[in-house]
């Protein structure tokens, strides 16, 4: 294993400390959005108020809590809504195969660390400032800088929703946008036609299997979905067929 | 769900996203990543919420809605539009949110 790059003292006010912040405060106020939304619809799915605060702190993974805050609610099984959190957080594991030459040197207990704080965001912004995959001094304030930034801006609006989510009239219908974000995420996510295929098939599947105990209609329905795009991804293209039959 | 069965949902929650945050970057050695693997890792996650998302939208109660006077679907239209034309999900809360409120408040729905 490399030894990691001598980092030398650094603080807050690190120069790169300071450009992770900056970089990131042009989406915190997206970010606290949807912190927001997220504090206000676990506490309206009736989780107690201290079970909604340890699930913000410790968790932190906007779309897997939202998620799995209907499946807590229609009593879905322990597995199935760890099943369905990891299905959700796949990404970071694509992720995190990138992560790996900027953040391997570092000791276990820094990666764990890291690991904890490493989100969607982050990744975007730190790619772009250190595009070449090897561990650099400068990688470590940066990284810090942006990831507080992100934490707090996430975790302060998440709390403030929890807190309030009360007072406010449920005739609103603010539980729904946490269904929003995640649609607008879902979104987000259609690529190519494969992507759109697994998101329909999916979608689709969950309804028709909708009364399958257990809420297996999701693990069914993420089945279909990789199946048929994985179908799509290899079959030989077929000039011959016909269009295709969207029954 | 009883009170310990959201604990431990929690707690395996946050162990899981733990692990998938840091899947490559935790063990000490290289881990091979098989292609097939890689591949259906695209597709599980937008499989997973679009599995979520559409019984929220377009079911009560364990059926499908027979009427079209839902106010969801309206709101969901309207976030998906403006996700279309704005690619922001941003955007597509408030969009979503704001169609809600005026159907669910000015026409009752």
């Amino acid at each position: 294993m490399p030894t990691p790059p001598e980092a030398g003292a650094w603080n807050w006010r690190h120069p790169e400390f300071k450009r992770g912040v900056s970089d990131m405060a042009g989406v915190a106020p997206g970010i606290a959005a949807w912190g927001l939304v997220t504090g206000v619809a676990m506490t309206q799915v009736g989780l107690p108020l201290p079970l909604a605060l340890a699930m913000s702190l410790l968790v932190f993974a906007g779309s897997a809590q939202l998620a799995a805050l209907p499946l807590i609610a229609s009593g879905a099984p322990v597995w199935v809504v760890l099943m369905t959190t990891a299905c959700v957080n796949l990404r970071f594991v694509i992720l995190s195969a990138q992560w790996r030459p900027y953040l391997a040197p570092y000791p276990l207990a820094q990666r764990l660390r890291m690991s904890y704080f490493a989100a969607d965001l982050n990744f975007a912004f730190f790619m772009q400032r250190f595009p070449a995959p090897r561990a650099e001094p400068a990688q470590v304030p940066y990284f810090w800088g942006g990831t507080s930034l992100n934490w707090l801006s996430w975790q302060i609006p998440s709390v403030v929703g929890i807190l309030f989510a009360e007072s406010i009239p449920s005739t609103w219908g603010i539980g729904f946008a946490g269904v929003l974000a995640l649609l607008g995420l879902t979104c987000s996510m259609l690529h190519d036609r494969a992507t759109a295929v697994a998101a329909a098939v999916a979608g689709c599947a969950a309804v028709a299997a909708y009364a399958l105990p257990l809420k297996l209609n999701i693990v069914v329905a993420i089945a279909a979905a990789v199946a048929i795009a994985l179908l799509l991804d290899h079959g030989k293209p077929r000039p011959a067929m016909p269009a295709e039959d969207n029954t | 769900m009883s009170t310990l069965d959201i604990v431990l949902t929690i707690l395996g929650m946050a162990l899981v996203t733990l692990i998938t945050r840091g899947f490559f970057v935790l063990p000490s050695r290289e881990l091979p990543l098989p292609d097939w693997l890689s591949q259906g890792l695209r597709y599980a996650p937008v499989a997973a919420l679009a599995a979520i998302v559409l019984p929220e939208i377009v079911m009560t109660q364990g059926q499908l809605i027979g009427h079209w006077q839902d106010a969801r679907v309206f709101a969901a239209l309207a976030g998906a539009a403006w996700y279309a034309w704005r690619r922001s999900i941003l955007g597509t809360i408030v969009s979503g949110s704001l169609v809600l409120l005026a159907l669910r408040l000015g026409l009752g729905w």
